[in-house]
C-alpha cells in the first residue's frame, strides 16, 4: 500500500473541501481499504466521512425513505420501516458479505464498491487502464455478465443493496462545492460502452449524502432472493429483486449478478403489463427479457437461472 | 516536522487506553498484533474474508483488516483476550471449551468475538438473511441453528468446529434467556 | 487407577486458545525483528531477465532485498518424501518453473514498509510458452513413481467384464484443490552463532529441521525449529515451506531475526495443493451384484520439480472382493505449483470415483447400493491375500444404514419431493490406511513425582497434546496431572510428522515404549527410546481405519442449489484415544468432504496459466451455512498390531463424504455429477 494523509470530517463542507483535488472519501471502507491493499487504488488522501451527521433513515413527504449515506449496511437493513415498506431492500442487505462487513460498510460506499472480476484486481485490464484488454472474455467468466456488456469489459456489479434500490426507483442525492445534485440510480451506473474504466456518473469530488427510495406500492409485497456458490458470505450468481402491486396488477424487477450495473428488467416489466399475472406470463416475460442476452461460452447458465428466479419470484410474490 | 502519513491516535483495549502513533496504512489488526501486543485477532486471509481478526468496535463486531488504525481513533476495542475480563471466562467461552468449538484454534478468536457481537444483534432484534419474513410487525426471530449458521457464516473454519461452535453459541443463548 | 485412554476430554490448550493466549508462528514477540515480504512470479514458464533493486533500495525501512543474485546457495540435494525437492531451491536461478514461485524477498524494518517495497519493486521476465493444461491423455503423461499404491493386475480383468451381466465404465473428474489451514504460513528465523533457530508453523518440525539443515549445510543439531500451536494444516504445512527458507535466508544476510508471512493469496500460489485428477473406473458384476473386475486408473498432474503420487486406488484393493483388479497410476507433468499430500490424499478423490461408480452399478443392477457393497465384502486383502488385522467396515455400514434409517429408502432416483425442493439420500464405503512411522520418545521421572514426556510431536488442531498426555499416564500408570508433555520441538529428537495419519500411531508407539522401558527400571531416570526395530517386527497384515458415510441433500432444479440437510459418519478407526476430539475430527474431514463436493475448485486462466481464485472470495471452502448438524460415532474397534490399539483418525473422515453427496445428488435429480464440484450450473434444470 502507498503511504496518504488521512483526514476526518466532521461537516459536509469541511469533507468537500478536504477532498478537493483527488482525494477519497473513506466509508467503511470494506472495498477501498482492500483495493488499496491489492495495489488497485492509490489515494494519497482519505477523508473520513463517517463522522458526519450524514447516518439515519427518515421519512421523505412522500411517503417514501431517505437514508444517510453513512448509515451503515446492518443499521439499513434492521431499520423497521425499511423491512416494512421495502422488505425486498432489508433482504438485499442482509444478503451481501457478512455481519461483520455489514457492520461497516456504509450506504454511499456500497453503491460504489467495484467488480469483483478476479482479473480487476490481480492485473491491470480495460477497467484500469483502457486499450490493456479484458483477460476475462477469454479466460475465467463463469460469473460474468450475460447482458449489456461490450468486448471491452464483460465484468458484473456486486453489490446486492442496489439491485433492490434499483427496483424502487431510488435517487441517489450528492453535493460538491458548487452545490447540491441528484442522479436517479437507474442512470447512476452508465453503459460500459468503450469506457469500462467510468463506472458512476457521480461527478468527481461529489460526496453522496443520501439515497431517496420513493413511496411505492410495489415495495411492500417484495421479495430478494439471491443464488450463489455457497449458502453465505458469497457474492451473487444471479440475484432478483422483485415486487408486486396487486392493485395495479404491475411488477418491478431487477436483477443482479448478470451486468456491468444491477440490471432493470424492463422489458419484463412492460410484458406483464398487459399480461394476466400467471405462470406462463412470467416465464414469457422472462423470455422477452433475457432474448437480448449474450451468454459467454462459460456462462450461459444464468440466463436458464436469471430466467428461472423471475418466473418463480414471481410467482412467490402471489397470494 | 509534521508527517501527513503518520498519527497519534488513542484506543481503549480491552479496557486499558493506548496512545500510540501510527503509520496511516496500518490497519487495526496490525496495530493490535504488533503494537500493542494482541495477537488473539487473527491474520487469517487480510481481505475480510475469513472473519479470523474480529473484534468489538464501540461493541459491534467488526473485521479489524480492513479497518485502519487511525479511523478507529478513539474507539473502545475489544478482543478475544478480553472478553472475559480478569476474572471467570464467559460462559460461551467455556460452552466453546466444553463442546470443543475449535480445533486448531486459530480461528476462535474471530468466532469467539462474532459470537458476542451476533449476540447482541439478534437481542436488538435484527433479523438475517436464514429469517423468514423480515417484517418488524411479526414475531422477533427465534435464535435457531440455521439463524446462527447464517449469522456466524462471516467466520470460516477450515478444521470445520461448525457444529460445535453452533451449539455453543445456542447453549449460551437458552442460558442467558433462561437467566433473565 | 482410571484409564485416561477412552475418556473425552476437552482440550488442554482449551483455555488458552478462548482468550487468545495462545501463540501462533507470527504470534510470538521477538526483539529487534524485521519483515519480510515475499515476490512471487507472475508468468508461469520463463526466466527473470531483470529485477530493479535500485527502484526500492531507498524506500522507507527497507533493509535489503534478496534475490537469486544474493541469495546463499542452498543444497541441490535436500527434499523430502518424495526425493529431492526443487520447490525448495528458492532464488537459486533466473528460471521461473510456475507462476508463484519466490523471485524475491524485500526485508524491511516494519510490516507495512516490507509491503509497499514488495509491491513496488519491479520485475522483468522473458516468458516462454507454458503448459499448465490438464488432461488425462496429455502427451506428456507417463506413469508415476511406485513409491506406494503400486500398480496391480490380479485376476483377468478383460476376460471377467466381458463374462460380467452389468458393467459401469466412467471418468471421474476433481480439480485442483487447496489445503487452506486457517493461519498462513509464518516463520521467524534468527542465527545464534552458528546456530539457526526457527519458529515456524510446520506439521512436523523435527523433519522440517533436518530438511532445513540439509538445504543451509548445516549439522541437524545446528537447527532447531519450533512450533507450539499451528493454525492447521491439511497437507500444506508437511514441506520446509517457502517462508522459512525465506526468513533463514534473510537472517542470514541481515544478521537479525527475519519474520516471513505469507499473503493468503500466496499460501494458494506458493505451498501446496491437490492436483487435478482424471479418473477412469470400469466395474462388472454379475447380476446378483457379486463383483467380477475393478478397472480402476487415475491421471494426475505434477511439476517436474519434485515427483508426487496421489495414491487414488489404494482403497480399490482394499474395499471389495472382485475377482480380477487392476490399477495404475499416471503423472502429466505441467508447469505448475508442485501438488502435494492434501487432507486424505489418494483416498479422498479414489473414494469419490470407485464409490460413485459402485453407486452406478447398485443404479444398474436395480439394487440397494448397501446390499451390493455388504455382498462384497472381502475375507483377505483383495489383491495382497494377507489377512486384516482388524475390519469393521460391514459394522459402520449396518449400524449408519440404522441411524439413517437406510431401509425406508425408496431406490430410485427423483421420487422425493418437498415443496419446490427435490430430497435424496446417498452412501459411500471407505478406508485408509493404517500404520506408523519410527519415532523416538524420552520420559523422565522428575522427582517431584512428575514425568516429563517428551516427543517431536505437533498439535495441529488433532488434539496430540491432550490425547498424548492420556496416552502417556496409561502407559505409566499414573494420572494426567502427574505428565508434563513436551511437543513441537526439534530438538525433542526424530519423530514422525503429522501426516498420512500416522502421527497419533507413531507417537503413541514411541510413548509406550518409553513408558515399558522406565517402568522396567522402577520408573527412575531417564529412558530414550527409537520404535524402528520394534516397527521392523511387525507382522504384514491389511490395516486400515473403515468407514461408511451417509448424506442426505435438498436440491432445488430452479436455482441448483444444493444443500446438505443431514451428513452421518460411523468409524472404525481402532481404539478411539479422545472421542470428544476424535469425534471433532472425524466432523472436520466431513465437513471437508462437503467442502470439496460443493465448493472447492482451483481456477486457471487458460491463456495466462495462472491461478485466478487465489483468495477466500474466489475459492470457497465451507461456511457455517453450508454445514449441518453432522452425526459421527464410533463401532468398537482395535489395531492388535499397534500399542493402545489405535488406527488414526485424521484423514478418514474427509474420505467417502464427496461421492455420499454426489450418489445423494443422483437420488434426487436422476443426473450424475461425475466432476467435482458439484457447482450450481451443473444441476441447474
Ligand atoms: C469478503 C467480502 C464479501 C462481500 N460480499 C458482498 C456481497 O455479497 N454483496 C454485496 O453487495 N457486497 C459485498 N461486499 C462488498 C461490501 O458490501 C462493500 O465493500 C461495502 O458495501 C462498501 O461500503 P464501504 O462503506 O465499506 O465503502 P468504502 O470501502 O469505504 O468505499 C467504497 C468506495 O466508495 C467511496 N465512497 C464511500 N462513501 C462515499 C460517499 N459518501 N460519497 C462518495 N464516495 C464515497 C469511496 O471513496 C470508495 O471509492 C463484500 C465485501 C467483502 C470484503
Ligand atoms: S471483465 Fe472487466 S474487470 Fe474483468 S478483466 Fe475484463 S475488463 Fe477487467
Ligand atoms: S483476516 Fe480479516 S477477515 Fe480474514
Ligand atoms: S479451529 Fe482451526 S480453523 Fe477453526
Amino acid at each position: 500500500m502507498k503511504e496518504f494523509a488521512y483526514e476526518r470530517a466532521t461537516d459536509v463542507r469541511d469533507a468537500l473541501i478536504a477532498a478537493d483535488g483527488g482525494a477519497r472519501y473513506l466509508g467503511g471502507g470494506t472495498n477501498l481499504v482492500d483495493l488499496m491493499k491489492e495495489g488497485v487504488e492509490a489515494p494519497t488522501r482519505l477523508v473520513d466521512v463517517r463522522q458526519l451527521p450524514l447516518a439515519g433513515v427518515s421519512e421523505a413527504p412522500d411517503g417514501g425513505l431517505v437514508i444517510g449515506a453513512t448509515t451503515t449496511n446492518s443499521d439499513l437493513a434492521a431499520h423497521p420501516e425499511v423491512r416494512r415498506r421495502y422488505p425486498a431492500l432489508s433482504q438485499a442487505v442482509l444478503a451481501g458479505a457478512s455481519g461483520q462487513l455489514r457492520n461497516m460498510a456504509t450506504v454511499g460506499g456500497n453503491l460504489l464498491q467495484r467488480t469483483r472480476c478476479a482479473y480487476f484486481t490481480a492485473q491491470v485490464c480495460n477497467k484500469r487502464v483502457p486499450g490493456t484488454g479484458c483477460p476475462a472474455i477469454a479466460g475465467e467468466h463463469h460469473n460474468h455478465a450475460i447482458l449489456g456488456w461490450t468486448r471491452n469489459c464483460v465484468a458484473t456489479h456486486p453489490s446486492d443493496m442496489a439491485v433492490a434500490m434499483l427496483a424502487f426507483d431510488a435517487v441517489v442525492r450528492y453535493e460538491m462545492l458548487d452545490g447540491p445534485g441528484e442522479i436517479p440510480l437507474a442512470e447512476f451506473y452508465p453503459p460500459v460502452g468503450d469506457t469500462p474504466h467510468c463506472e458512476t456518473a457521480l461527478p468527481p469530488g461529489a460526496l453522496i449524502t443520501a439515497v431517496v427510495l420513493p413511496g411505492s406500492a410495489v415495495s411492500p409485497r417484495s421479495r430478494y432472493r439471491k443464488v450463489r456458490e455457497r449458502a453465505s458470505y458469497a457474492f451473487a450468481t444471479v440475484s432478483i429483486a422483485a415486487g408486486l402491486d396487486l392493485d395495479e396488477g404491475s411488477v418491478r424487477i431487477a436483477l443482479g449478478g448478470v451486468a456491468s450495473r444491477p440490471w432493470r428488467a424492463r422489458t419484463a416489466e412492460a410484458f406483464l403489463l398487459d399480461a394476466p399475472l400467471t405462470a406462463e406470463a412470467f416465464r414469457a416475460a422472462a423470455d422477452a427479457e433475457l432474448a437480448a442476452a449474450e451468454p459467454l461460452p462459460g456462462n450461459g447458465y444464468k440466463v436458464r437461472l436469471a430466467g428461472n428466479l423471475i418466473e418463480t419470484v414471481l410467482k412467490e410474490l402471489q397470494p | 516536522m509534521t508527517n501527513h502519513h503518520r498519527s497519534v491516535i488513542s484506543l481503549q483495549v480491552n479496557g486499558v487506553p493506548h496512545r500510540l502513533s501510527v503509520d496511516n496504512r496500518t490497519t487495526l489488526l496490525d496495530a493490535l498484533r504488533e503494537d500493542i501486543g494482541h495477537t488473539g485477532p487473527k491474520k487469517g486471509c487480510d481481505h475480510g474474508q475469513c472473519g479470523a481478526c474480529t473484534v468489538l468496535l464501540d461493541g459491534r463486531r467488526v473485521v479489524s483488516c480492513l479497518t485502519l488504525a487511525v479511523a478507529a481513533e478513539g474507539a473502545e476495542i475489544t478482543t478475544a483476550e478480553g472478553l472475559a475480563g480478569d476474572g471467570e471466562l464467559l460462559p460461551l467461552q467455556q460452552a466453546f471449551i466444553r463442546l470443543d468449538g475449535f480445533q486448531c484454534g486459530y480461528c476462535t478468536s474471530g468466532q469467539l468475538c462474532s459470537a458476542v457481537g451476533m449476540l447482541a444483534e439478534h437481542t436488538a432484534g435484527w433479523p438475517s438473511a436464514a429469517t423468514a419474513d423480515v417484517s418488524p410487525d411479526g414475531p422477533a426471530p427465534v435464535l435457531d441453528a440455521a439463524e446462527v449458521r447464517e449469522r456466524m457464516s462471516g467466520n470460516l473454519c477450515r478444521c470445520g468446529a461448525y457444529p460445535s461452535i453452533v451449539r455453543a453459541v445456542l447453549e449460551t443463548a437458552a442460558q442467558k434467556e433462561t437467566e433473565g | 487407577m482410571k484409564n485416561a485412554v477412552g475418556v473425552a476430554q476437552p482440550r488442554i490448550e482449551g483455555r488458552a486458545k478462548v482468550t487468545g493466549a495462545a501463540r501462533y508462528a507470527a504470534d510470538v514477540p521477538i526483539p529487534g525483528l524485521a519483515f519480510g515480504a515475499v515476490v512471487l512470479a507472475t508468468v508461469s514458464l520463463g526466466r527473470i531477465r531483470d529485477i530493479d533493486v535500485s527502484a526500492v533500495q531507498d524506500m522507507a525501512g527497507v533493509l535489503g532485498v534478496i534475490d537469486h543474485r544474493n541469495a546463499p546457495r542452498l543444497n541441490p540435494k535436500a527434499g523430502g518424501f518424495f526425493g529431492p525437492d526443487g520447490q525448495l531451491q528458492l532464488l537459486q536461478d533466473e528460471v521461473i518453473p510456475f507462476a508463484g514461485r519466490p523471485v524475491a524477498l524485500v526485508v524491511a524494518e516494519t510490516l507495512e514498509q516490507a509491503q509497499a517495497a514488495a509491491e513496488a519493486l519491479p520485475v522483468t521476465y522473458d516468458e516462454e510458452p507454458h503448459d499448465t493444461g490438464f488432461t488425462a491423455d496429455h502427451p506428456a503423461s507417463r506413469p508415476a513413481v511406485a513409491i506406494f499404491d503400486e500398480p496391480v493386475n490380479v485376476g483377468d480383468v478383460e476376460a471377467e467384464l466381458a463374462a460380467s451381466s452389468v458393467v459401469v465404465e466412467e471418468q471421474y473428474c476433481t480439480p485442483e484443490e487447496h489445503c487452506s489451514a486457517m493461519e498462513p504460513h509464518s516463520a521467524t528465523a534468527w542465527w545464534e552463532g552458528e546456530r539457526l533457530e526457527a519458529i515456524d508453523s510446520n506439521q512436523g518440525p523435527f523433519s522440517i529441521a533436518v530438511t532445513l539443515a540439509t538445504l543451509f549445510s548445516l549439522s541437524p543439531d545446528l537447527v532447531h525449529v519450533r512450533t507450539e500451536h499451528v493454525g492447521g494444516g491439511f497437507g500444506s504445512k508437511g514441506l520446509c515451506g517457502p517462508q522459512l527458507i525465506l526468513a533463514a535466508m534473510a537472517a542470514l544476510l541481515f544478521g537479525r531475526p527475519v519474520r516471513v508471512t505469507l499473503t493468503r493469496a500466496q499460501v494458494f500460489l506458493a505451498t501446496a495443493m491437490r492436483p487435478a485428477i482424471n479418473q477412469l473406473i470400469r466395474i462388472g458384476a454379475d447380476a446378483d451384484g457379486r463383483l467380477r473386475a475393478i478397472h480402476h486408473e487415475a491421471a494426475f498432474e505434477i511439476s517436474p520439480l519434485v515427483e508426487y503420487l496421489e495414491g487414488c486406488t489404494e482403497l480399490t484393493k482394499t474395499l471389495y472382493a472382485a475377482r480380477s483388479i487392476r490399477t495404475r497410476l499416471s503423472a502429466v507433468p505441467l508447469d505448475i505449483l508442485p501438488p502435494y499430500s492434501m487432507r486424505g490424499p489418494g483416498a479422498t478423490p479414489g473414494s469419490f470415483a470407485l464409490e460413485s461408480a459402485m453407486d452406478e452399478l447398485a443404479e444398474r443392477l436395480g439394487m440397494d447400493p448397501l446390499e451390493l457393497r455388504l455382498r462384497n465384502e472381502p475375507v483377505a486383502g483383495p489383491v495382497s491375500g494377507l489377512p486384516f488385522s482388524s475390519r469393521n467396515l460391514v459394522a459402520c455400514l449396518r449400524e449408519g444404514a440404522r441411524r439413517f434409517s437406510w431401509d425406508t429408502r425408496d431406490h430410485r432416483p427423483r421420487m422425493r419431493r418437498e415443496g419446490a425442493l427435490l430430497v435424496g439420500t446417498g452412501l459411500a464405503a471407505t478406508s485408509f490406511s493404517a500404520g506408523a512411522f519410527p519415532s523416538s520418545a524420552t520420559i523422565t521421572a522428575e522427582t517431584d513425582g512428575t514425568f516429563t514426556v517428551a516427543i517431536g510431536a505437533t498439535d495441529l488442531g488433532t488434539g496430540a497434546r491432550t490425547a498424548l498426555t492420556a496416552i502417556a499416564a496409561d502407559a505409566l500408570a499414573v494420572g494426567t496431572e502427574r505428565i508434563r508433555l513436551r511437543i513441537s520441538d526439534s530438538g525433542l529428537g526424530p519423530a514422525w510428522g503429522a501426516g498420512g495419519s500416522r502421527g497419533t500411531t507413531s507417537w503413541v508407539w514411541a510413548i509406550t515404549e518409553a513408558a515399558e522401558k522406565l517402568r522396567g527400571q522402577e520408573c527412575r531416570g531417564t529412558v530414550t527410546v527409537d520404535t524402528t526395530r520394534s516397527l521392523g517386527e511387525l507382522s504384514s497384515r491389511e490395516r486400515h481405519s473403515f468407514s461408511a458415510v451417509f448424506a442426505e441433500v435438498t436440491v432445488d432444479p430452479v436455482t441448483g442449489e444444493v444443500r446438505v440437510r443431514r451428513l452421518l459418519g460411523m468409524f472404525a478407526v481402532g481404539r478411539v484415544v479422545n472421542p470428544l476430539m476424535a469425534r471433532s475430527q472425524v466432523i472436520g474431514g466431513m465437513i471437508g468432504g462437503l467442502s470439496m463436493a460443493l465448493h472447492e475448485e482451483g481456477i486457471r486462466d487458460p491463456v495466462s496459466g495462472r491461478h485466478v481464485n487465489a483468495d477466500f472470495a474466489g475459492y470457497h471452502i465451507a461456511a457455517h451455512a453450508d454445514v449441518p448438524d453432522i452425526e459421527a460415532d464410533f463401532v468398537p474397534d482395535y489395531e492388535p498390531g499397534i500399542p493402545m490399539g489405535v488406527k488414526g483418525a485424521g484423514e478418514i473422515g474427509n474420505v467417502g463424504t464427496a461421492a455420499a453427496i454426489a450418489n445423494a445428488v443422483w437420488h434426487a435429480t436422476g443426473v450424475r455429477q461425475r466432476s467435482l464440484p458439484i457447482r450450481l450450473d451443473r444441476v441447474l434444470e
